[in-house]
Formats: C-alpha cells, sequence, structure tokens
C-alpha cells in the first residue's frame, strides 16, 4: 500500500475540510471494496482515506410515504436489501443490492461508491436512475443536489468536483399502481461484471402504461436512459413491450469486451428491458 | 522509503481485547498477520475476489483485505481462530473434517467463517442459499460440493 494516512470525519463539514485540507490526493472512503483496492494496485494516487461512514447523514435509511426514501451514500448494501419497505416500493434497488459482489462485499459496499465510481456496469446505477433518485452532493461551495440521470458523464467520470462527494441519495415515492424491477446477465451468477443490466419503473391505469423510465448499462459509455414512446399512454402488450425492447437495442452503444460481444449486447438490451417491463408491470398490478 | 505511520490499534479480537502498533498503510487482514500473528486469515487475491481473508467484523461478514486496519479502532473481529470453543471444534468445523471439504485448506478458514455467518443469519439454508451466501468464497480444490454438504450438514446439527 501507499504511504498513506486515515481519518474519520464526524460531520459532513469535517469531512469537507479535510478533503480540501488534502488536496487532490485526499480520497473519500466509504465501503472501501472499490477505492482500496485501486490505491493498492496504484491505480489512484490516494495519501489520505477520510472515512465518511460516521457521519450520521452518510449511513443509514429513512423511509416514509410521503416523503419517500433517503438511503445514505454509505449506507452498506446488505442493509438496503434488508430493509422490508426498500423491497416493497424500491424493488430494482432492492433486486441490485442483493447481486453486487457477494455477502462479504455487500457487508460494506455502498451505493454512493457504486455511483461514484461511475462504472458503465455499476449495477445499482440503472436501478437509481431507474426511480428517479437525485444525489445530495456536499462541498467547499454547500450543498447541492443532482439527478441521478445527470450525475455520470462518462466511464468512470462524473459532476463531482474537488472536495465534493455524495452524502445521500433520495428517491420519490412511487405512484400508485407502479411497480420496478431490474435484472443483469453475466456469465455466471454471482460475482461478475454485468454484460448488461436494466432496469424498469413503471405506473399503469388499468392496462395502459402512464408513466415509464427505463435504464440499460453496461452497453455504453454510461448507463442511460431508454426512450419510452413505445410504452407511455399505450396498453401494454407483447408488442408494445417488443417495440421498448427494440428501442433498448437502438439505443445502446456497446463495446466488444472478453466478457460479451456487440451483437450479444445489443440483443441482451432488448431481452433484459422486456423482462424488467413484465416484471414491473407484475408488482404494478400485484 | 515512506514514512511508516503506526498507531495503536484496539479491538477485541476473538474475545480478547487486543492492543498492538499497526500501520495506517495496512489492510485488516495484514495487521491481523504482520501485526497481531493471526495468520488463520490467508490472503488469496488482495482485491476482494477470492473471500480466503474472510472474518466477521461486528458480527458482519467482511473481506478483511477491503477494510483499512485503522477503520475498525475498537470494533469486534472474529477469525477462524476464534470458531471453536474451549471444549472442541465448532460444529461447522467438524462437518467439514467428515465430508472432506477441504484438500489444500488455504480457503477453509474463510469458508468456515462465511458458513458461520450463514448460520447466524438463517439457521435452515436450502442449498441455493448455501451456494448463494457462498459465492464470494472461491476453492480451486474441492469444486464445492463438499463444502457444501458440509455446510448444509453443520446447519443440520445445529438446528437438532
Amino acid at each position: 500500500m501507499q504511504a498513506l494516512k486515515y481519518a474519520r470525519a464526524a460531520s459532513v463539514d469535517e469531512a469537507v475540510q479535510m478533503l480540501r485540507d488534502g488536496g487532490p490526493t485526499a480520497k473519500v472512503l466509504a465501503g472501501g471494496t472499490d477505492i482500496i483496492v485501486l490505491a493498492r494496485e496504484r491505480r489512484r494516487k490516494v495519501e489520505l482515506f477520510v472515512d465518511i461512514k460516521h457521519i450520521p447523514e452518510t449511513t443509514g435509511i429513512s423511509y416514509d410515504s410521503s416523503n419517500g426514501l433517503t438511503i445514505g451514500a454509505a449506507t452498506p448494501l446488505y442493509q438496503i436489501y434488508g430493509n422490508s419497505d426498500v423491497v416493497r416500493h424500491y424493488s430494482a434497488l432492492a433486486q441490485a443490492s442483493h447481486v453486487i459482489g457477494g455477502t462479504a462485499i455487500q457487508g460494506r459496499a455502498s451505493l454512493g461508491g457504486n455511483l461514484a465510481n461511475s462504472g458503465p456496469a455499476g449495477d445499482s446505477i440503472p436501478a437509481q436512475m431507474a426511480l428517479n433518485g437525485t444525489a445530495l452532493i456536499a462541498g467547499p461551495n454547500g450543498r447541492r443536489e443532482v439527478p441521478i440521470v445527470d450525475f455520470c458523464t462518462g466511464p468512470g467520470q462524473n459532476v463531482l468536483g474537488a472536495d465534493e462527494f455524495i452524502v445521500s441519495l433520495h428517491f420519490p415515492h412511487p405512484a400508485a399502481h407502479s411497480g420496478s424491477a431490474w435484472e443483469r446477465f453475466i456469465p455466471r451468477n454471482e460475482m461478475d461484471i454485468a454484460v448488461c443490466n436494466s432496469a424498469t419503473y413503471l405506473v399503469l391505469n388499468g392496462d395502459v402504461v402512464t408513466e415509464a423510465r427505463i435504464a440499460l448499462g453496461a452497453v455504453g459509455p454510461k448507463v442511460f436512459m431508454v426512450p419510452t414512446d413505445a410504452l407511455v399512454g399505450k396498453p401494454l402488450t407483447d408488442e408494445t413491450i417488443a417495440a421498448a425492447g427494440e428501442a433498448a437495442k437502438a439505443t445502446a452503444t456497446p463495446i466488444d469486451d472478453m466478457r460479451g460481444s456487440v451483437k450479444q449486447r445489443k440483443h441482451l438490451s432488448d431481452v433484459l428491458t422486456q423482462r424488467t417491463i413484465r416484471a414491473a408491470a407484475e408488482r404494478a398490478r400485484g | 522509503m515512506t514514512t511508516a505511520n503506526h498507531f495503536v490499534l484496539s479491538a477485541v479480537i476473538n474475545g480478547e481485547q487486543r492492543d498492538f502498533l499497526a500501520d495506517e498503510r495496512d489492510s485488516l487482514l495484514e495487521a491481523l498477520r504482520e501485526r497481531a500473528g493471526i495468520r488463520g486469515p490467508k490472503e488469496g487475491c488482495n482485491n476482494g475476489n477470492c473471500g480466503a481473508c474472510s472474518v466477521l467484523l461486528d458480527g458482519r461478514l467482511v473481506n478483511s483485505c477491503l477494510v483499512m486496519a485503522a477503520e475498525v479502532q475498537g470494533a469486534e473481529i472474529t477469525t477462524i481462530e476464534g470458531i471453536a470453543s474451549p471444549e472442541g471444534l465448532d460444529p461447522i468445523q467438524q462437518c467439514f473434517l467428515e465430508e472432506a471439504a477441504l484438500q489444500c485448506g488455504i480457503c477453509t478458514p474463510g469458508f468456515i467463517v462465511a458458513t458461520k455467518a450463514l448460520l447466524e443469519e438463517n439457521p435452515t439454508p436450502t442449498e441455493e442459499e448455501a451456494r448463494f451466501w457462498l459465492a464470494g468464497n472461491l476453492c480451486r480444490c474441492t469444486g464445492y460440493d463438499k463444502i457444501i454438504r458440509a455446510v448444509l450438514k453443520a446447519a443440520d446439527q445445529k438446528g437438532s
């Protein structure tokens, strides 16, 4: 490991101050499941870890039916899929949290970390986008809120400025008769990086889709939203679901790599989109 | 050469209060093995893929290679050394022996600690639940079937 120091921040302001004092080689430490590896392998120069896990606002989950869901950015994943309100009202988020890494990773890793890493295949990011999340960011100039759809700007890149970090993530309460679902494809069932992942949130009025939010990951330089014109305002049928899948396929701009080819990823964009639409619809009806 | 930043790490390890010098650069795994002389947790991949370094941190299963030693100040840690009781082996360990759920043994401390955490949370796992829970622990000898047999047998015994 590089020569580094460790500091535990007790408040958001103290964390910002520590990051400022530490300069560009001071990094936020939440679950540490990515940044510790990056530091050890010297893929990032790190001289100071600012541990944000002991700040009240960055850990824990609060939910109520008027304000929706707020999750501290450093809250470990096991608490997210272990929370009955999240499982019930934000199913896509619970599903994604349950399969990121393995059990030991889920004991530490966080949604804030997954988002801040801004990987094109980040498993929770489609769910965070489909559920219309907002990131609360703190920094030297105070606080600001950024819609999660606007957070990532490219592979490993995002809107965080110097000495800024994510404090918490907020998700509005889902509408009546809505549902969400998340799926991914990987060569084995656990412990790998997605070849494609997808999340859908939709609202039904009878059989008609009144609102839909579909996000796809691992098939472009960043996770992105799929156009939903084929679905919204129309009855949910095999034809409209297939058309939404086609739209997903058409929007995807994947690359070939060791995990999957362009052709396979295009195909998966279609298939997983259709599956998450069907699963979300089932929950909306239930 | 870089300068070491030593600090006194105080934690309850396997039920015993321990205070020892560690370096701020140390992972929990390094501090346990190199500073505290607790060598049950193994370094496999050192990046969170293999689970050989699995320990319980305040009762929660973690990869000790992905935790900084400085993070665990005041915490409670259980390694493979803390699984057996003074009376004898834990049923999980006994079942691993009886089912021959190991060959070279490098992954075994991690598997047993992870199984301990599994059975605390879910005393009667299905085979699928056991395999899912243990997906972050890799074995390159046995092919897992014997391990899963041992885990399910231990669950049976603990339940009866």
